[in-house]
């Protein structure tokens, strides 16, 4: 694994440094807002957040366009976000609202924009997988150079799919990039204990295809591996595993007392370890952006942050007639 | 002596009762302890299960009997149906019934085959338990209610409790029970407390309770819409109507007698069931009163239950997918013929 420092040689624009700062910060925000929401009884359901994994969303979609598609797991929102979905549109679908990206018939587990190439967060764990070979197929086949990102966690890898799929995607050289979120838990129950393999990356190689595993806390160094392993795949060279070491600053999903973490990775992870904090730094230090440039990037978000839960709070709910639609009879 | 206990709380003492009866008895699944390997918990337990049902578990009967599973539903199902072949008295934690398209296999071709396709030589004491049921703003993959799939499958008994009392009784007889049983827990009926005796008891598999008694209508209800009857039959017998509230607590056997003697006395028939119509048990038992107990009927049997749809996330349409009480009067006084407003 590389550190942060190793990665100066990561060249990026401007612009793409202002994109990618912006991301993670709307993750952040859009995450921290949920879970403050939540608290307060306003929003239902099961609610699972990405806070603490913007790294690994963001460097891996800033090489994608629209056309490129990516699977998501239970925990979405942040692959919706780097994806490009729309932050009104998505609180208003967590909210239940009419006006969410899913009519609010979804809800957070189920967010999804194919305008954008985004298939959807995923209840099922594992779910993914194979989806992601399905997209990819469809490039194929058309000969597009598009590709598709299937991104999954340390727990989803011991699930049946993740080897059909990675199989498939290797026998028909999709272009897929399989991109592992191990962030040291699936639930409550630690990587350590329910994976044979000491790293996910290990298992590339009894698929015969390359594997690479990152600090999933330096974007610099998940940006660079996602290139290589999506140039790769347009290429039509087919799968590549990517495995992001990375961390859940809340819990599995909101109301988790999270016994079992310790209390110094709670706390490092938000402080020297955060990725966010990692990344402003060095775009400061490298003169990519100014101080006031990033400030003003902050600020905005929030702004932004604030009229998607307004947009929410002001939204109607489905009409009763919605419950019959989109299903192709109803009895 | 009888004490007031949660639906989960008479679970969670079912298991503890078993194993303490039995050492064959284990418990898998995820998270149900959680925390497997975490320096500071040892024994002690992360979650005891998603929703807590598990609690406690593994500080009595220790990371052994307790197995937290990766998430690999399809390994740790058809372990348990080998394991429960050869000697173990396995109970099986499927977390969401919704999760079974991951593991059916093992359930369907394996579990559910092994007694009869090996002419009797396997028996596979497993029991699965599952949460089902909509009501949660839990969306379209953690809603759902699949006891209809599994009885459809010879070879395996379902289990629908509707009480804290009945949880426990058909728990333990289902932990007893040779064959493979999918035991159903209602997600929103976990908080809901009722008087459950201490100490072992078993409820027969198969044989149906009649909840409440009356001779204008037999309205058959599964799991949680046994609440919506009976919700349904106050309302009612304030306008003089009588409904008979039958609970069949289990869909695999089926009470059959039971259902038909009732619709003997009442001559019409309602089920509530709240998982989607087609191929359901709604459909199911008015197939068999249809067809055993015609000559009994006055009217048409009416089957209640959600819409032919996923459910849906937001509130305002969830609580629309699910019967409700109102719904239930309405077509009670419809087939009585009776005016709504008295
Ligand atoms: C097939 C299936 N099994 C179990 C679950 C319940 N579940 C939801 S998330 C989760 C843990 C996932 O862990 P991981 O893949 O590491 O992702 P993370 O939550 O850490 O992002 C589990 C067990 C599920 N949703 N689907
Ligand atoms: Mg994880």
């Amino acid at each position: 694994m590389k550190a942060l420092e190793s990665n100066k040689d990561v060249a990026l624009t401007k612009e793409k440094a202002q994109w990618m700062y912006q991301k993670m910060v709307e993750i952040r925000n859009f995450e921290d807002r949920v879970h403050e929401l939540f608290a307060k009884g306003i929003l239902p359901g099961f609610v699972h957040l990405y806070a603490g994994e913007e790294a690994v969303a963001v460097g891996v979609c800033a090489h994608l366009n629209d056309k490129d598609s990516i699977t998501s797991t239970h925990r979405g929102h942040g692959h919706c976000i780097a994806k490009g979905c729309d932050l009104d549109g998505m609180m208003a679908e967590i909210y239940g609202k009419v006006t969410g990206l899913c009519k609010g018939k979804g809800g957070s587990m189920h967010i999804a924009d194919f305008d954008k190439g985004m298939l959807g967060a995923n209840g099922i764990v594992g779910g993914g997988f194979p989806l992601a070979c399905g997209s990819a197929l469809t490039a194929k086949y058309k000969k597009t150079d598009n590709v598709s990102v299937c991104f999954f966690g340390d727990g989803a890898q011991n699930h049946g799919t993740f080897h059909e799929g990675i199989n498939l995607a290797a026998i028909w050289k999709l272009p897929v990039v399989f991109v592992a979120e191990n962030n040291g838990y699936a639930e409550a129950t630690p990587f350590s204990y329910a994976s044979s393999c000491k790293s996910i990356v290990d298992r590339a190689i009894a698929y015969n295809i390359p594997g690479i595993k990152v600090d999933g806390k330096d974007i610099l160094a998940v940006y660079q591996a996602a290139e290589e392993a999506v140039l790769r795949a347009r290429r039509g060279e087919g799968p590549t595993l990517i495995e992001c070491v990375t961390y859940r600053n809340y819990g599995h999903f909101e109301g988790d007392a999270q016994t079992y973490k310790g209390d110094q990775e709670k706390a490092e992870h938000k402080q020297e370890k955060d990725a966010i904090l990692l990344f402003r730094k060095h775009l400061l230090n490298e003169q990519l952006l100014a101080e006031n440039e990033v400030v003003a990037i902050e600020k905005s978000v929030e702004a932004a942050v604030d009229q998607a839960v307004k947009f929410s709070e002001e939204s109607p709910y489905p009409n009763a007639s919605e419950l019959l639609t989109d299903v192709y009879v109803s009895y | 002596m009888t004490r007031k206990l949660s639906m989960s709380g008479a679970i969670n003492e079912a298991m503890k009762l078993a194993m303490r009866k039995d050492e064959n008895v284990i418990l898998m699944g995820e998270d149900v302890a959680g925390g497997a390997q975490v320096d500071h918990l040892q024994d002690e337990d992360a979650w005891g299960g998603v929703l807590g049902v598990t609690k406690g578990l593994v500080q009595e009967f220790g990371r052994e009997r307790i197995l937290d599973t990766p998430i690999t539903e399809a390994g740790y199902m058809g372990a348990a149906m080998a394991a429960a072949s050869t000697g173990l008295r396995p109970i099986a934690e499927l977390m969401f019934n919704d999760f079974i398209g991951s593991c059916l296999d093992e359930v369907l071709n394996q579990g559910a085959k092994f007694r009869y396709m090996f002419g009797g030589k396997a028996q596979v004491p497993v029991t699965i338990r599952t949460m089902h049921g909509a009501g949660f703003r839990a969306a379209a993959q953690h809603s759902q209610s699949l006891y209809a799939l599994f009885t459809a499958i010879p070879g395996v008994k379902v289990v629908v409790p509707s009480t804290p009392y009945e949880a426990k009784g058909l728990l333990l007889a289902a932990i007893e029970d040779n064959d493979p049983v999918i035991f159903f827990e209602d997600k929103t009926l976990y908080n809901m407390t009722g008087d459950v005796p201490e100490g072992y008891y078993t409820i027969p598999i198969g044989k149906a309770d009649i909840k409440r008694e009356g001779s204008d209508v037999t309205v058959v209800a599964i799991g949680k819409q046994v609440h919506t009857a009976l919700e349904a039959a106050e309302q009612l017998s304030q306008k003089g109507i009588e409904i008979e509230v039958v609970d069949p607590r289990s869909l695999s056997p089926l009470d059959e007698e039971a259902i038909l003697s009732s619709v003997e006395k009442t001559n019409r028939l309602i089920v509530i069931d709240e998982a989607n119509p087609r191929c359901s048990i709604a459909t199911d038992i008015a197939a068999l009163v249809a067809d055993k107990g015609f000559d009994h009927l006055d009217a048409p049997i009416k089957r209640i239950t959600a819409p032919h749809t996923p459910v849906p996330f937001s509130p305002a349409l969830e609580d629309i997918y699910l019967p409700k009480a109102e719904r239930v009067v309405k077509v009670v006084s419809e087939l009585l013929g009776t005016p709504l407003e008295v």
